[in-house]
């Protein structure tokens, strides 16, 4: 079964063996706004952990994405190019921007669980 | 340091309304404004293009000079033709200072017994004491900081406040009139800041709530925040002051020639009248133009403007996406020689260059009220 864990940067990683699912948080989206333009990495780049991946651009803020994790970029969602609203419809479901394979397992045990999410942003609002 | 600046923030008189309409509010200026509401930008924009949109924007300053001569004595610190200005008409200027630079921009309505000035919210205080140093004591120089200034702006406008005060629709572009809606006095004037036709209304901020839910009332009519508003007059290529102008831009520069009459420019009489008057008889050495980046990606401000070899030749002053254009869009300021329509420039985003080409404002079409 797969697990989601979460940055302080409001992006997700959901991990299905060795590949992790990125994208933004739903909270990540509401305090963006309408997004209007997604930037993704190349295919078999390779990103450190915290290292600008993607750029995610509403009509009032443009907001860089940074990798959970490091590791090497496996695919792109190229349908939230094509329809960069789709983030504010399923930010956390089909909206996800790209895939990583991990280069180290314990970075992602690192991160926080969605519980642990959930109060740090309590703590913001 | 946001939620600091926001607990301290100066609140409208519409600011419990703001917050029942679940809107998110942010310091402008000194001042708890509403950004946009559940409904989202992209929504408000397009509904204030298509219907009607309602917005607050009380933050601004409103100023009344009182005495006689105040519209000859305004003409000392304004390039514009107060003057010659009828009664119950409106005119945009500046406030200029002695290089040519722009303190301020404004609105002048000349009315019985006064002229009413509305200024910028972050500009308010200086162009207070601006005014009283320069005017006072032979022009009273009045800040209303009880009054609510509304903008009902959209196609749907002059329906909507018809209803309310049939033959308002009568109003021409740039006039103004004291009208009772709601029965509460209002001043109302027939202009904005959104490319479209509609009104803007000055009222007692104790009324401001009960006018502001009666217009919400209307079908047409949604709230609107400042986000929309800035896309809204981004689109019809109108300045923003502290971006689009400031000390460091004149009148002539920023392509506001045309808010300069005849007499004013033979006559001078205006701080930086020697500067803005060589500028409109030879032409600025640069221009403020529009900008079209190609493909998706919003430029912003602050993004350096490249010329067809690469050198850096200017910035964006205001950039970002445009709801109805349906495309990134933005202005800056460019060397004259590079200001016609067409010409080929780069914009540098990330570090990347994207290619641009200068484009015609304004972006969408104006559709004011003219008869």
């Amino acid at each position: 079964m797969s697990e989601t864990r979460f940055t302080k940067d409001h992006e997700w990683i959901r991990l299905d063996g060795t590949v992790g699912t990125c994208g933004i948080t739903d909270y990540a989206q509401q305090q963006l706004g309408d997004v209007v333009f997604v930037e993704l990495p190349e295919i078999g780049r390779k990103v450190a952990k915290g290292e600008q991946t993607a750029v995610v651009e509403s009509v009032k803020a443009a907001a860089e994405i940074y990798a959970p994790v490091g590791g090497e970029v496996v695919a792109t969602n190229a349908a939230i190019v094509d329809e960069p609203a789709k983030v504010n419809a399923a930010a956390m479901g089909d909206a996800w921007f790209f895939r990583l394979r991990l280069a180290d397992p314990r970075e992602f045990a690192a991160l926080m669980s969605d519980a642990e999410y959930q109060r740090f942003v309590e703590g913001l609002q | 340091m946001t939620e600091d600046a926001l607990a301290n923030a100066l609140r409208t008189p519409l600011y419990n309304l703001h917050l029942e309409l679940g809107a998110r509010m942010v310091p402008f200026a000194g001042h708890a404004m509403p950004v946009q509401y559940p409904t989202g930008i992209l929504f408000e924009h397009r509904h204030t293009r298509d219907r009607a949109g309602l917005f607050d924007v009380s933050h601004m300053g409103q100023v009344r000079l009182l005495g006689a001569g105040a519209d000859i004595a305004l003409e000392r610190l304004v390039p514009g033709d107060i003057v010659g200005l009828a009664g119950n008409r409106q005119r945009y200027t500046q406030f200029t200072e002695a290089g040519g630079g722009i303190l301020d921009d404004l609105m002048v309505t000349r009315r019985e017994g006064d002229l009413l000035l509305v200024v910028n919210a972050g500009c308010k205080a200086a162009d207070v004491a601006h005014l009283k140093a320069a005017l006072e004591p032979a022009v009273r120089v009045e800040l209303l900081s009880d009054r609510a200034l509304l903008a009902l702006q959209g196609p749907a406008a002059a329906a909507v406040l018809a209803r309310l005060a049939p033959g308002v629709e009568r109003l021409a572009f740039m006039a103004a009139d004291a009208v009772k809606l709601a029965g509460i006095e209002c001043w109302v004037s027939r202009s904005g800041y959104t490319g479209e036709d509609g009104y803007e209304i000055s009222l007692p901020g104790e009324s401001a709530s009960d006018l502001a839910r009666r217009l919400l009332s209307q079908a047409e009519v949604k709230p609107i925040g400042l986000g929309a508003r800035d896309t809204l007059r981004l689109e019809a290529g109108l300045c923003l002051y502290g971006h689009d102008i400031d000390r460091t831009t004149s009148p002539a520069e920023a392509g506001l020639a045309w808010s300069i009459g005849k007499r004013r420019r033979q006559q001078g009489g205006f701080p930086g009248a020697a500067r803005i008057g060589a500028e409109l008889a030879h032409g600025p050495a640069r221009r403020r133009v529009g900008l079209l980046p190609q493909g998706r990606q919003p430029v912003r401000e602050g993004a350096v403007i490249l010329d067809a070899e690469g050198n850096a030749v200017g910035r964006v002053s205001s950039g970002g996406f445009g709801p109805s254009a349906d495309r990134p869009i933005a202005m800056g300021y460019v060397p004259a020689g590079l200001a016609m329509p067409g010409t080929p420039l780069g914009l540098e985003v990330r570090g990347k260059t994207l290619p641009a080409a200068v484009a015609r404002l304004p972006f969408v079409a104006h559709r004011y009220h003219r008869d």
